[in-house]
């Protein structure tokens, strides 16, 4: 073993850190003959970082030399950092052994740009190839295309990689154009363009003829910084909407803005990354994928920020008292989707058990509904009526923001940057 | 006070079904036959009967779902108390109901047991997690676990799909056993002395491939490098990664 990898993989690994993506879901491989892996369709973390992070992938860049000088990146050409350089057989022997202790679901390989984008991508679907084809390995593998990848390259990774990602990294061409110069749209939107017609089109062989080779079957995703840039959430949540309405994105990553090149005046100081924004952003994403929201319920231009206070769901619920209170004994699955702490889960267990009788506040306390806040939503025959007709929406918002005693105790949307452990396609 | 007693199997659970229908006699609690009775308590023996256990299946999956037949199993490796009980509670409401009761979840039994069984189903999972194989010199994938509840039955098969290419060891240093996978099948093995440390799980260096030190640094070196420390938010790890694993994990160990 090289010496040498200790350094190589600090270095590399630092240099990958802030990617935000971690999800392993959206495969399903088995194990066909006795080789090695699988992936299990849901995403397993392995471990936690003392940022609370899942770590599920190794997440590491091939090297940080980069020829581009982007300035939200501690890679960019005119940083003075430690520059390091995997070869690929020194990536995949490291993978492999990972992976074989049970430390990783697989790969998460990105990389700085080293003479040009198709020289700098051929070298990362080697990394990818190698590991198929001659390791056998059927865990799991992220490839981050680099921006202005060409078509064939592009082709080739969707056979080897199980997810393809281009970061859009700015919520618009304007601040892509200030504050990444090197890029514009067409070098992110082109590749993620080739990623689509791979994936249709190896879906539509796939029905054609039964071992047709699979491309990229866990889709494609991208993320995006928030706060790096004047942009506001309408801008950034309608910008994720149109995203999703492609066949092959499965996820939207927001990744708030960390201050690492102090001296570049293009960007804000910010003296700490905007977490509470981050949340909300995911919280909104949630109720469009999962609670059957549109994005207009959520932002327009006259509420152009998510309320930082409070989550969107309950910010939405107090703009429309109209809509409640909801009786959880006969509303449909939609509407009771709708009302502050009744998730997903929840809403589910309620419709499937009231078919055997009348629900009571204490059988959806047990159900996991959480009645501090559902109560001002919801009748359901015995519960003393006070909900948002009789307080009002003020009140509400004044009785749950109220500093807590205890712990918090909102369970029901509280994301952190990405829980793979929840199906994402 | 009736008291079942039988041999802490799940056979001896549905047999025990079998005999109180048999009998028309329904017991006030259900115990493994090593347990002491409390005074004034009439006890039955239950004798383990694989054909009467297997008769109770057949009629459950008349009246519940596949999965819902399963969950019984997976429930009973919780090994939480009084979960025999509840399990048999649960059976007999089953099989004298007109209707599949397995989505009535305003009755406490069926609550109950989907509680458990997404316990178990949490404990098997974080199995999958934070099992961390040490290569020993002959090549074994080796590791010891200390789960709540007894879910390497559960864990064995999705180990075996995913190291198909690799010889592995995975052992429950609290219930004594643990499986061997061969390349070819899986077996049961037990262990009268194990060279591991209690404190880590980890074996002494001897016993370890060349390179296996190597890789635990390079994992824990790896784990250092991309935390973010602008983002420090130790109550959050604790939260996904809870303390009771800490032991055997290679990245908590100095
Ligand atoms: S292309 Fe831009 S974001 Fe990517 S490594 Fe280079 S400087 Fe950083």
């Amino acid at each position: 073993m090289n010496p040498n990898i200790f350094d190589k993989l600090k270095t590399l690994a630092e240099a990958a850190k802030f990617d935000v993506s971690c999800a392993s879901s959206g495969t399903t491989r088995n194990n066909p003959g006795n080789n090695l892996g699988s992936a299990a369709g849901w995403g397993i973390c392995h471990s936690f970082t003392e940022d609370g992070r899942c770590v599920s992938l190794l997440k590491i860049m091939l090297t940080n030399h980069c020829i581009y000088d982007c300035a939200y990146c501690m890679n960019r050409r005119s940083n003075d950092v430690p520059r390091s350089t995997f070869a690929v057989s020194e990536l995949v022997e490291l993978t492999i052994e990972f992976y074989r202790r049970n430390y990783i679901e697989g790969l998460f390989l990105s990389s700085g740009i080293v003479r040009n984008a198709d020289y700098t991508m051929e070298r990362m679907v080697r990394v990818a190839k190698d590991l198929r084809l001659i390791h056998r390995y059927n865990g799991y593998i992220h490839l981050k295309s680099i921006p202005g990848a060409g078509r064939e390259l592009v082709a080739e990774a969707g056979l080897y990689a199980d997810r393809l990602s281009c970061n859009i990294e700015m919520p618009s061409e304007e601040s892509l154009r200030i504050i990444a110069p090197d890029k514009d749209y067409q070098s992110v939107y082109r590749p993620m363009h080739y990623i689509q017609q791979g994936f249709l089109q190896g879906a539509e062989d796939k029905k054609k003829y039964r071992h047709a080779p699979r491309f990229a079957p866990a889709g494609q995703s991208t993320q995006m910084i928030i706060g790096a840039s004047p942009d506001d959430d309408n801008r950034i949540l309608h910008l994720a909407n149109d995203l999703y309405q492609r066949p092959a994105m499965k996820r939207v990553y927001y990744s708030g803005y960390i201050h690492v090149n102090t001296y570049d005046t293009r960007l804000p100081a910010l003296t700490t990354p905007p977490l509470v924004r981050e949340n909300r952003l995911y919280q909104a994403d949630w109720l469009m994928r999962f609670y059957q929201f549109k994005v207009d319920e959520i932002v327009d231009e006259s509420h152009p920020n998510l309320d930082l206070e409070i989550d969107p769901k309950l910010s939405w619920a107090l703009r429309h008292p109209e809509t409640f209170p909801v009786n959880v004994n006969t509303a449909d699955y939609e509407t009771i989707l709708r009302i502050p702490g009744i998730g997903v889960k929840s809403a589910k267990l309620i419709v499937s058990s009231r078919r055997f009788g009348r629900l009571t506040s204490d059988n959806l306390k047990k159900m996991g509904v959480v009645m501090k806040r559902a109560a001002y939503f919801i009748t359901c025959n015995e519960l003393p009526t006070f909900t948002v007709q009789e307080a009002g929406p003020e009140y509400i918002r004044k009785a749950l923001t109220a500093p807590k005693k205890k712990k918090t105790d909102d369970r029901q949307l509280i994301i952190q940057f990405d829980n793979p452990l929840i199906p994402n396609s | 006070m009736l008291y079942f007693k039988y041999d802490r199997t799940f056979d001896g659970l549905l047999t025990c079904i079998f005999d109180a229908f048999n009998r028309k006699e329904f017991p006030d609690n259900i115990v493994g036959e090593d347990m002491q009775l409390p005074l004034f308590t009439e006890s039955f023996k239950v004798v383990t009967d694989e054909v009467r256990a297997d008769r109770v299946l057949k009629a459950l999956r008349k009246k519940i779902s596949p999965s819902a037949t399963d969950m019984l199993f997976v429930s009973y490796l919780s090994e939480i108390e009084g979960i025999e009980m509840t399990l048999f509670r649960y059976i007999q409401k089953a099989l004298t109901a007109e209707f599949s009761i397995e989505m009535n979840f305003a009755d406490p039994d069926v609550l109950e047991l989907s509680k458990i069984y997404k316990k178990v189903t949490r404990e098997e999972e974080r199995m999958r997690q934070f099992v961390r194989f040490q290569k020993t010199t002959d090549g074994i994938f080796f590791a010891v676990m200390d789960p709540a509840h007894n879910v390497l039955p559960l864990s064995a098969r999705f180990f075996r799909t995913r190291y198909a290419d690799q010889q592995w060891i995975i052992y429950d240093i609290r219930r004594k056993y643990g499986f061997f996978y061969d390349l070819k099948t899986v077996e049961t093995v037990h262990f009268d002395h194990l060279d591991v440390s209690l404190e880590t799980g980890k074996l002494t260096a001897e016993k370890l491939d060349d390179y296996e030190l190597a890789f635990q640094g390079l994992w824990k070196d790896y784990l250092k490098a991309i935390t973010i420390n602008e983002r420090k938010n130790l109550k959050l790890q604790r939260q996904h990664l809870p303390k009771r694993f800490w032991k055997y994990l290679t990245e908590k160990q100095a």
